[in-house]
């Protein structure tokens, strides 16, 4: 096979043959503004495998990353960590061309592996290893982290950590190190990756951020199935789930708002206007522009989060309603909340958002406000008081230890 | 009193443990768990559970 395309070295035995995504800017809804990657890594041992695989339409890319290696059908094993299609799509036709002597996954990860493509893979039990000559491949299930069938497995040998999903970030470069990057983008996208993909699950992350060091892992390398990969800094990579997952209230508020003829965007900028002149930090997104993701991202980041939409046909203005059933489902903690709206008609949509956010948790210490036509000076100072005092409230709440 | 298993993710319930995060009491049977029960880890409805073998 001719290729372009080339493996990289990421320690004595393992390479990575992954793809990269320049264009995507939807991942299922996620705006990936940065592109992404998806991560594959060749292990050569006396058994020769191959950890994950990448999304449909770039399995020519790993292939022919992994022959610049060793010719395909050399591979003995291909483990799959995760089935989701984004690292199990180009699994059938590397099967096809490889033709291993076995795929191996969770028990989950079996199943799904049968129900989408029908491949029989064999089950590695929680905590078990495979010989694979040099070293050997254990296997730590991390079930709903962020799929039933998650795990994640580590190769003694070179001390690297195929963490799947785990520390992963949207993100496309030609750099394989995460230290090889701005900062700050590191620390965005992987913020923006775990409250869209592993909020809801953060309990048990936080349980396995205990548990890791128990295993006691040699670790020298941690190398997710998206973006960049660590070799260092490991502390302040699982310090920054911990941060994530904790969901400990921020002092910074957000607006997130619709609006029809601009009636809800009034009430929506005193508000910010009122947490502002109270000092805090606040982002206002308008739901025509800013996506759900990005919305998602915000609100993760805030202790005080407002939205406010129209009501239309008796019901609340549907982006709204969309961006408030992704929030819901990712389960954001810990927030201190303000409904709002503006309407033409009878006027029930900031009842309805805010029985969302009680769906949700939030604290109302305020009640909502349905202005109608056009916001009256009452209604836009009310709005503004209500930013300015639960500003003041979130910061207090902010300095309890 | 029998654990159950679910089927979507693999939580198991343990009646002697219950579930005191979603109100339900340790010592509850999963026959006695309301019906608008759902598994805390992967929100799967109460019918999508089996019992353990």
């Amino acid at each position: 096979m001719n290729s372009f395309y080339n493996a990289e070295k990421v320690s004595a035995n393992v390479y990575w043959v992954g793809a990269v995504d320049w264009h995507v800017r939807d991942f299922h809804g996620y705006k990936t503004q940065r592109g992404t990657t998806y991560n594959a890594f060749l292990i050569i041992d006396e058994k020769i495998t191959l950890v994950d695989t990448v999304k449909k339409g770039f399995t020519n890319e790993m292939l022919e990353r992994i022959s610049t290696v060793v010719p395909l059908e050399k591979i003995d094993y291909i483990v799959s960590n995760h089935a989701e299609p984004d690292h199990s799509g180009g699994l059938l036709e590397a099967i096809g061309k490889i033709k291993p002597e076995k795929v191996f996954a969770s028990s989950f990860g079996a199943k799904t592996l049968a129900a989408y493509y029908g491949i029989e893979a064999e089950v590695v039990p929680n905590g078990s290893s495979i010989d694979l000559g040099k070293g050997k491949l254990t296997f730590v299930e991390t079930r709903m982290l962020h799929w039933p069938d998650s795990m994640i497995s580590f190769y003694d040998a070179d001390g690297m950590l195929f963490s799947q999903d785990a520390f992963g970030m949207h993100l496309a470069g030609s750099k394989l190190w995460a230290d090889e990057y701005q900062e700050s983008i590191i620390d965005y996208e992987m913020r923006k990756y775990f409250c869209n993909i592993i909020n809801a699950q953060s309990g048990k992350v936080l349980a396995l951020l205990e548990e890791l060091p128990k295993l006691n892992l040699d670790i020298k390398a941690i190398l997710p199935d998206h973006g960049p990969l660590f070799r260092k800094d490991f502390g302040k990579v699982m310090q920054l789930y911990r941060e994530c997952a904790e969901q400990k209230p921020q002092p910074k508020a957000v607006v997130v708002y619709a609006t029809m003829w601009q009636a809800t965007e009034m009430l929506a900028r005193a508000f910010a206007d009122g947490v502002r002149a109270q000092g805090m930090e606040v982002k206002v997104l308008d739901l025509a522009v800013a996506d759900r993701s990005e919305v998602m991202t915000e609100v993760a980041a805030a202790g005080l989060v407002a939205f406010g939409a129209p009501t239309m046909n008796n019901n609340v203005f549907p982006l709204m309603m969309d961006a408030l059933t992704y929030v819901r489902g990712l389960k954001p903690q810990n927030k201190t909340g303000f409904a709002f709206g503006s309407c033409g008609w009878s006027g029930e949509g900031a009842k309805q958002i805010s029985e969302q956010l009680n769906l949700m948790k939030f604290e109302q210490p305020i009640p909502f406000i349905q202005s109608k036509y056009r916001p009256t000076d009452a209604e836009m100072k009310a709005a503004f008081d209500a930013g300015f005092n639960l500003a003041e409230q979130v910061g207090n709440k902010v300095k309890q230890p | 009193m029998e654990k159950y298993i679910c089927d979507v993710c693999g939580y198991e319930y343990d009646p002697e443990k219950g579930d005191p995060d979603n109100g339900i009491a340790p010592g509850t049977a999963f026959e006695d768990i309301p019906e608008d029960w759902a598994c805390p880890e992967c929100g799967a409805p109460k019918s999508c559970f089996s019992k353990a073998d």
